[in-house]
């Protein structure tokens, strides 16, 4: 899916890796926002392969956007702000 | 006399304040980095919408709480991003998580749960794919981050947050492809009459619908959600409309929700008892007028308490904080208590029409196919939940046990209502005989190590 950036959008752009691969993002940005607007699609791997998710809930509910945040662990996408070179991997 | 609040939402604020106003100093907890709640919800520092913008005909409500707890944090011991994921309710101990790692016990001598709602949802076929969200979901992104889930999503569901979300997208610019309600117009109609018991919220409500139709967003009643087609995303809506007619609508996003569940489970651990409201279609926890639980020292108050909306939690939270005040022979306000009764016993009215008017349409979750993914942690379909009824399960927690339905990270918060409604219908019974999930902790999945 893509997430779109629709208002309140003024402020400062900032650099994050996912899977080893720069992705841009804004200041404020949760995870699962600056994922699914930078076009990657999905957060993570359903484990019943039924293919990828990217969260459902957006308020720290469903824990369906689970992804790893090196040097923190397992973190819900959606109520984790991105920081400017933190490493995220998806499962 | 130690009291805790957990829940920083509009609940939670009116409870402290009462609190504090009789000099108690209570330890008040909150999963979120900032109080608000849902409703209310402040974005991260950074972003500039002003109340206006951000809360439309709810700013002047959100400004006014937000000045509260803002005043209320430094007389309060407060933790925000805080988790109380588990309840000994014989020691009244609450164990939390701070930031994800820091582990504490907290004593209390008396609790007040405003723990809030979610969305209620209808498993549909591809209700798993990356852009499907719930309804609440879709208005958090925009009010929160600023972001559409989607450009043009289909909205599905029913009830005020279906056309307040709609409404929302359609003013930041997205372009809603359609907003398909289950409910039909007669049923609207005929609780309609109920609901002048809040003659503002009704009018409300009125305006919202006149404005998407000013605005050309295709509004359809009394249709029936069919599929969510897709590959690696969102692409189309099936559904039939009311003369049985099957549309296909292309979107690139699908937000769902009919009305809203307790996050009761923290009642639950502590041990009150629950009951069906059939009016609501959920199981709430016990409570009295006040909030009072059964449970000694347990009060309960807004959604999480069975939903009520935003001023039932306002209300409900100060009459709550006004129970336990008069429980512990603290000085209490007896004429703020008498005006809240007669507000909470008024709203009460104007809350049954509201849910018989949008009512969870059962009937469709209890008919879904076979290969629909009722549980989605697990990806457990409705045929399996079905064969669990069939190898004898007569009630949720043995069809869990056989199914695993309930048993994923989310512990049942989705699938519980209409996973319900499917196994009712095989056994032939009413929904309220099967029962319910029973809460587990960690109410929300905690860190191995973290866990004694």
């Amino acid at each position: 899916m893509t997430a779109t950036r629709l208002v309140d959008q003024d402020r400062p752009a900032l650099i994050f890796r996912v899977d080893g691969v720069e992705v841009p993002a804004k200041q404020g940005d949760t995870l699962l926002t600056a994922m699914l607007t930078a076009g990657l699609g999905h957060v993570r791997t359903s484990e019943f392969g039924d293919g990828g998710r990217a969260g459902f809930c957006w308020m720290g509910a469903c824990q369906d956007c689970w992804v790893v945040v090196a040097g923190q662990g397992v973190r819900r996408a959606c109520t984790t702000l991105v920081e400017p070179g933190i490493e995220v991997i998806r499962r | 006399m130690k009291a805790v609040v957990v829940g920083a939402g509009p609940a939670g604020i009116r409870a402290v304040e009462q609190l504090v106003r009789a000099g108690v100093t209570p330890i008040w907890i909150d999963e979120a980095p900032d109080g608000g709640g849902r409703i209310t919800q402040r974005p991260p520092a950074g972003f500039s919408r002003g109340a206006s913008a951000l809360y439309g005909a709810d700013s002047g409500r959100a400004r006014r709480l937000h000045a509260t707890l803002d005043a209320l944090k430094p007389r309060t011991d407060w933790r925000p991003d805080t988790l109380v994921w588990n309840i000994r309710p014989e020691d009244r101990v609450l164990h939390t998580l701070t930031n994800g790692a820091a582990q504490d016990e907290v004593q209390y001598d008396a609790l007040i749960l405003c723990t809030g709602a979610m969305d209620r949802v209808l498993p549909l076929p591809g209700w798993t794919l990356p852009g499907v969200t719930s309804l609440g979901g879709a208005q958090v992104a925009l009010k929160s981050q600023g972001v559409g889930v989607g450009a043009n999503p289909v909205l599905i569901g029913t009830g005020p947050l279906l056309w307040l979300t709609a409404l929302q997208y359609a003013k930041a610019g997205a372009k809603p492809a359609a907003v398909l309600d289950t409910t039909d117009l007669l049923t609207k109609a005929r609780f309609g009459a109920g609901m002048l018991w809040n003659l503002p919220t009704l009018l409300r409500g009125m305006g919202l619908y006149a404005q998407l139709k000013l605005r050309g967003v295709k509004l359809y009643e009394d249709i029936t959600p069919l599929a969510i087609e897709g590959v690696n995303g969102v692409t189309a809506v099936h559904w039939r409309d009311a003369a049985w007619k099957e549309h296909v609508t292309p979107c690139d996003a699908v937000a769902m929700g009919w009305g809203l569940k307790p996050e009761a489970q923290l009642a639950d651990l502590a041990g009150v008892p629950f009951d069906y409201d059939g009016t609501q279609q959920n199981w709430v926890p016990r409570k009295d007028a006040a909030g009072r639980s059964p449970v000694a020292g347990v009060y309960l108050a807004g959604d999480g308490a069975g939903i009520g909306g935003v001023d039932v939690a306002e209300l409900g939270g100060a009459r709550a904080a006004l129970a336990l005040l008069a429980d512990a022979h603290l000085p209490s306000d007896m004429a703020l208590t008498h005006h809240l009764d007669g507000r909470l016993r008024t709203e009460r009215r104007f809350r049954a029409a509201l849910e018989q008017a949008f009512p969870y349409p059962a009937r469709l979750a209890a008919r879904m196919d076979d290969s629909t993914s009722v549980c989605r942690c697990e990806v457990i379909t409705a045929g399996e939940l079905r064969r669990a009824a069939a190898a004898d399960a007569p009630e949720m927690n043995r069809a869990k046990a056989f199914s695993r339905v309930g048993m994923g990270r989310c512990q049942g918060r989705l699938c519980g209502t209409p996973a319900a409604a499917v196994l009712a219908r095989e056994l032939q019974v009413e929904v309220p005989e099967v029962g319910r999930l029973r809460g587990q902790p960690p109410v929300k999945p905690v860190p191995l190590q973290q866990v004694d």
